[in-house]
């Protein structure tokens, strides 16, 4: 065969299975685009690449598959870096390839040169740079290999004019890359952990987006009932758990639930799977969980013991580890721990706005619960409508939630939308933003429109940045600094403006109904959902605090 | 007690001298010597870190195994300081 270096990386991916790839085109990647063109995979051309980047996690968080973003060479490939450093912290599987100017410039500071290699060598899990064309043929399946495998990441792939441009001549394609398989557990490290179960009198399970990754929500699900192991949930791993289980406890960490994190103080033996004790869950460290003995199951050993040293490492595949240890722990009704867990659910109940109030953020966000579908995605922007959506939305299945964890990128919700809308085709996706965040990728209304994909954005709108207003309030005397905004443009003829439906809800007497209109019906629909300025997201752990130092939210207080 | 020196063993190509420094800078951890060459072939590099005692040293050994081009990483203590020794010459 003779091809392009651009015919291979295309050919390849459409050999990955890949169908819809997200990006801008520019001078270094003209090749690329050009054989593209010919190719029967669906480009999406975004307004921004960051818009790439976000719309290829979207579709990645949706179907656990790697998803393709593609940007130019110098400002392509630097706004794309958010969304790939997004992508690390979240482990998210993407494949980002950027045009570099020709080989022989490189190093030259050439027109739109910019060290890609070097500057996502920090935020990728691998990146490359490609310097011949027959290179293509190990490094594009090498490439989706590293995303999807073990611990799954963003790869960029960083290709120069001449290597895209260049013919070669050789014999076979090479197999696609996919996930390897993944590490099993140690030999009786799950049998010592059954022990640990078996021996303890108040276990929680406390887990992340590791068992999505490894695809054992079910399996998990199983365990927890068989032992009655309560489940405490980072924001990751909102989903896992249907919110209606009985042995759900919510979310745990700064803006959890009191109850969580107080059932937490008391527990045991701490099940984490799938976890990176990040700070937002565990509260100060040495804090977190004082009475407890710990289990750690990683994919990634480098998580363990990393943060706080645990009793028993289990560096292996959570899915392989958790269908063990169903077989293994003993059917345990644990009537005495539910008891205590019932009680301290009564004891720290959470505040519940009154239902007349159709402004509150909390009861709009139900309000689109009661009118979706159960298993609709979610995505969200970054602020209190971010934790306001985790702590109520009642999510049930796995992969429904797409926040930015992690990284906590303001302008991740509306791209990720468009993602997991381009995934599902025919299912409306809901994004919660609010009046900061959907302006910092407001130009992706505008691929919403080309496609007329079926997303509907409610922004949560309190005029302010309110999550950085929450903080100057609680722990800066009040002092509002720069989290004010002096104009708020009209969203909804803002949307009209792309040619998308849009709607205010400032002045209806009936939400509900003005919701749901927005929630069917054909295309996006953007709906401006005015909120009160001053509402806070509570509880909330002061920055630094152990978890039990809650403020606010008390419904018995 | 003579300063530890990682030890490792990777493929040899532009990035991967980055990569592992990358590790370090991150974290403000100097290095205080860096032996770097090729071996058999030319595929593999061998490289010796000398750094100083440091409690995050556990820590970043895993994330340098975690890299995709490390071969192997090892803890030495074992090794001669003498290997560091032209690198002091002041001129
Ligand atoms: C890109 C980016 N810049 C800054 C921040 C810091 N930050 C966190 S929340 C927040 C306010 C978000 O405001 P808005 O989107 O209106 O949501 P709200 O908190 O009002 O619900 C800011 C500025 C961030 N998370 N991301």
């Amino acid at each position: 065969m003779k091809k392009t270096g651009a015919q291979i990386i295309i050919e390849l991916l459409e050999r990955q299975g890949v169908k819809t790839v997200a990006g801008i085109p520019g001078g270094a990647t003209l090749p690329l685009y050009d054989a593209l063109g010919q190719s029967n995979i669906r480009h999406v051309l975004t307004r921004h690449e960051q818009g790439a980047g976000f719309i290829a996690q979207g579709m990645a968080r949706v179907t656990g598959k790697a998803a393709v973003c593609l940007g130019t060479s110098g400002p392509g490939a630097t706004n794309l870096l958010t969304a790939i450093a997004d992508a690390r912290l979240d482990s998210i599987p993407l494949v980002a390839i950027t045009g570099q100017v020709p080989s022989s410039m490189i190093g030259t500071d050439a027109f739109q040169e910019v060290d890609t290699y070097g500057l996502t060598l920090p935020i990728t899990k691998h990146n490359f740079l490609v310097r011949t064309t027959e290179e293509l043929l190990r490094v594009i399946p090498e490439a989706f290999g590293i995303a999807e495998s073990g611990r799954p990441g963003p790869v960029v792939v960083d290709v120069p004019k001449d290597v895209q441009m260049r013919e070669i001549e050789f014999e076979a394609w090479p197999e696609p890359g996919g996930r390897t398989s993944p590490l099993s557990p140690e030999a009786g490290a799950v049998e010592q952990m059954a022990r640990m179960i078996g021996e303890a009198k108040r276990p929680v399970l406390y887990i992340g987006g590791g068992i999505t990754a490894s695809d054992c929500c079910a399996e998990l699900r199983k365990l927890a009932r068989k032992n009655s192991l309560p489940v405490a949930c980072t924001l990751m791993g909102l989903g896992t758990v249907s919110a209606d289980n009985p042995l759900y406890l919510g979310m745990l960490g700064m803006h959890g639930s009191r109850s969580t994190n107080f059932v937490l103080e008391e527990a045991d033996l701490l099940i984490g799977i799938g976890v990176r004790f990040d700070d937002r869950a565990t509260g100060k460290l040495e804090e977190f969980c004082p009475n407890a003995a710990i289990i750690h199951v990683d994919i990634d050993k480098s998580e363990i013991d990393k943060l706080r040293p645990v009793n028993l490492a289990v560096a292996a595949d959570a899915a392989k580890v958790v269908r063990r240890l169903v077989e293994l722990v003993d059917d345990d009704e644990r009537s005495q721990w539910m008891k205590r867990i019932a009680h301290l659910r009564t004891l720290h109940s959470e505040e519940i706005p009154e239902p007349e109030n159709n402004a509150h953020p909390l009861n709009i966000i139900r309000a689109v619960a009661d009118i979706a579908d159960p298993d609709t995605i979610i995505a969200t922007d970054v602020g209190q409508h971010q934790m306001w959506v985790a702590q109520s939305y009642p999510f049930r299945t796995p992969r429904t939630l797409l926040t930015s964890g992690g990284l906590g990128t303001m302008g991740f919700g509306m791209p990720a939308a468009i993602g997991a809308a381009l995934a599902q085709p025919g299912k409306r996706v809901v994004c919660f933003s609010g009046d900061g965040s959907i302006l910092m990728n407001i130009q992706e209304l505008a691929t919403m429109a080309d496609h007329n994909l079926p997303v509907t954005v409610i922004i949560l709108n309190n005029g302010h940045l309110g999550l950085v207003r929450q903080q100057q309030e609680l722990f800066f005397g009040n002092r509002i600094t720069a989290s004010k905004f002096t104009t708020t443009p009209d969203f909804a003829a803002l949307a009209l403006a792309f040619g998308v439906r849009g709607v205010s809800l400032a002045g209806t007497n009936d939400p509900r109904t003005a919701l749901a209109e927005a929630m069917t019906g054909n295309g996006p629909c953007i709906v401006d959902a005015p909120i009160d300025y001053a509402e806070n997201v509570f509880p909330m752990v002061p920055p630094g605090a152990a978890n039990r130092d809650m403020i606010g939210g008390e419904a018995n207080a | 007690m003579p300063s530890p020196v990682i030890e490792l063993l990777v493929n040899n190509h532009p990035g991967v001298m980055s990569h592992i420094t990358g590790l370090f800078s991150r974290r403000a951890f100097n290095l205080e010597g860096i032996l770097c060459g090729t071996v058999g072939t030319g595929e593999k590099s061998r490289m010796f870190l000398m750094v100083n005692e440091d409690k995050r040293l556990t820590q970043l050994i895993k994330e340098l195994e975690r890299l995709h081009d490390t071969l192997s990483v090892t803890l030495r203590n074992d090794i001669d300081h003498h290997i560091f020794d032209p690198l002091k010459v002041e001129s």
